[in-house]
């Protein structure tokens, strides 16, 4: 007994990758019983944009997070506009795991992001604005800075102006300064506005 | 009295959050570590365990509930948790207390109503509520 | 040309960015270090002034400014028992809990990934046959895989600096290596059969799609200069190779923390270790 070498290449389980790997094949292996094979279903299908609404749909009742983790990596693969309208039905689910999953791929699609973040940051329900806060958060777009400006000038919500004041600690530059001034006028008895603003406007002040 | 600090960690994803938390609990005189989601969370608490826990809810790869849930499963001395949430009422509170937290509050946090409660919490006989 | 400063605000706004980015987190006591390297990328890359650069860090598409800085921050070097905790972790904590469940005449598996020039393999291939007495009645099969092949044909070599070897045993060095006439070291062949060299790119799923039924991956300072998306497919890469409740060891300054929720946090006496969950 000792440390063997054995050229042995061990292939895929047959269950992985059994079907046709054509558009209707994989999205009947998305309800495949075997989570492995469910996941092969759900990488392959990158390469389908068509594949979009059953993904969404899959996630939606989909228990296993490996799946659901190969979900949302497909989905920001695809990564266009029907594909960003699924994470957003995410970001208004019950469930925290998947609304923070939704964030974190749509940082990663600036493009196709950007073109509904006005409509998101006006959402009715606040939650739904603080998330589309936090996806700027790493979000590589120009208008980073001129959204979270119009954030804490405008939003009555205190939760949705804390986000983007954090925020703004790390991108603000002179340009942000008079609304930070104001927000801290306008929520003058809110400790940690202050405090958040505060070290965004110190920042600033010593770049 | 404790010669030693109580411990607290405070996970959150947000920086200033994290700051803010800290400079109001440092001053009370507690030992604050921080972390950035629930993975890095309970990586802190399997090493070294904490009195107290001050949980955000959403947090990217983990969220609180799930960090809570695997913080009651592990075989390390347990201490109270408070979740915080942006959340006024009804879904996140509910579902807190099921992951295991002690405590709810709800954003943005007072310094005094955040030190109410740790001590409450930090006093509570054998560090449970 | 005027210097470039990094004011203290400037310091913590970079390091509360890199600590999310990466996990490392610098102390004030290593503020010198920081402040010195970002400077040096400020000027390699005409930035001009702190926020420039910054602004670069930030919002580049490709990210390549961050693997570039992450590099300077950190030591990106490989010798013989390196971070040699992991190593104690594997005979003393993982393979006693792997081997009560697989039946005596079964393979043990471990992936070492990246191979670089072999001394992390050759590494575990020592700590194997001289600190894990169940060698004596267990087969493992050792493979280990690199990008580049002309790493790779380096670590199949087997030939070492006095620098790389300087951390072993010397007990060990006598043992399993051969000082050549230009005064370096040469590993044995036992060793250098013992390792299974492959060519693997992790990005790759058709490279890695033979990779399976491992027990234990290790995979150490690689994840770190990936972006986030390629940090991800490895781990999912990895989630597939591991048998379930096999493990995988980062380097020190990893978590999988930044990468994914796949995998179980475990600590052992020895180091942190991450877990694919038992089937259920």
């Amino acid at each position: 007994m000792a440390i063997v070498k054995r050229v042995q290449t061990k292939t895929v389980d047959s269950d992985e990758r059994s079907r046709p790997r054509d558009l209707a094949g994989l999205v009947v292996n998305l309800e495949a019983p075997n989570a492995t094979a469910r996941r092969w279903a759900v990488r392959d299908l990158a390469q389908f944009s068509e594949a979009v609404p059953a993904l969404v749909e899959r996630l939606e009742i989909e228990t296993d997070a490996t799946v659901r983790e190969a979900i949302f990596m497909t989905l920001t693969e695809i990564g266009d506009a029907t594909a960003v309208q699924g994470l957003v039905k995410c970001l208004r689910s019950e469930e925290a795991a998947l609304r923070n999953e939704a964030i974190e791929a749509m940082k990663h699609l600036p493009d196709a992001v950007a073109p509904i973040m006005a409509g998101l940051l006006a959402d009715p329900v606040p939650d739904v604005r603080i998330f589309a806060v936090n996806i700027l958060e790493s979000l590589r777009h120009p208008d980073v800075e001129k959204w979270l400006i119009e954030v804490i000038s405008e939003d009555s919500q205190v939760n949705v102006c804390a986000t983007a004041v954090d925020l703004l600690g790390e991108v603000g530059t002179e340009a942000a300064i008079g609304q930070l001034e104001a927000l801290k006028r306008r929520f003058a008895d809110e400790p940690y506005i202050l405090f958040a603003a505060d070290l965004a406007l110190r920042r600033i002040g010593e770049a | 009295m404790s010669l030693t600090l109580k411990r607290i960690l405070v996970v959150d994803d947000a920086a200033t959050v994290r700051m803010y938390h800290r400079s109001i609990l440092e001053g009370a005189g507690y030992a604050v570590e921080e972390a950035i989601n629930g993975i890095e969370a309970l990586e802190k608490a399997l090493t070294l365990p904490f009195d107290l826990y001050l949980v955000d809810v959403n947090m990217p790869k983990q969220d609180g509930y799930g960090f809570l849930r695997e913080l009651r499963r592990q075989d390390i001395p347990q201490a109270p948790a408070v979740m915080i949430s942006t959340e006024a009422e009804g879904r996140d509170r509910a579902r807190a207390y099921e992951s295991g937290a002690n405590f709810y509050l709800v954003k943005p946090i007072k310094p005094e109503e955040l030190l109410a409660h740790c001590r409450l919490l930090l006093n509570a006989p054998g560090g449970t509520l | 040309m005027e210097e470039t400063h990094i004011t203290t605000e400037d310091f913590m706004k970079f390091r509360e960015f890199f600590y999310r980015k990466t996990g490392i987190q610098f102390e004030d006591s290593k503020r010198y270090f920081v402040d010195k390297r970002l400077v040096e990328r400020i000027e390699a890359t005409d930035s001009g002034n702190f926020r420039t650069y910054f602004t670069l860090l930030r919002f580049q598409s490709g990210g390549e400014e961050l693997q570039a800085l992450t590099n300077t921050m950190t030591v990106n070097e490989t010798y013989f028992f390196r971070e040699e905790y992991q190593f104690k972790c594997l005979v003393n904590s993982l393979l006693p809990e792997i081997v009560k469940k697989k039946p005596v005449d079964s393979t043990l598996r471990i992936w070492s990934i990246p191979s670089s020039s072999g001394e992390e393999p050759y590494s575990i291939a020592l700590y194997l046959t001289e600190y894990w007495p169940d060698i004596a009645h267990r087969d493992v099969e050792l493979i280990s895989s690199d990008i580049d092949t002309s790493i790779l044909k380096k670590a199949r070599a087997g030939k070492y600096s006095e620098r790389s070897v300087q951390h072993l045993p010397a007990v060990l060095l006598q043992r399993h290596f051969r000082r050549t006439h230009d005064g370096e070291y040469q590993i044995s062949d036992d060793l250098r059969q013992a390792v299974e060299f492959s060519r693997v790119n992790l990005s790759e799923p058709a490279d890695t799609r033979h990779y399976r039924g491992f027990d234990v991956i290790f995979c150490r300072n690689l994840l770190i200069y990936f972006d986030d998306l390629s940090r991800q497919k490895a781990a999912e890469a990895f989630y597939d190779a591991l048998n379930p409740g096999g493990y995988i060891c980062l380097g020190h300054a990893e978590s999988m923390s930044r990468i994914t929720s796949l995998f179980r946090v475990r600590k052992f006496p020895e180091a942190i270790v991450y877990q694919k969950p038992e089937a259920r």
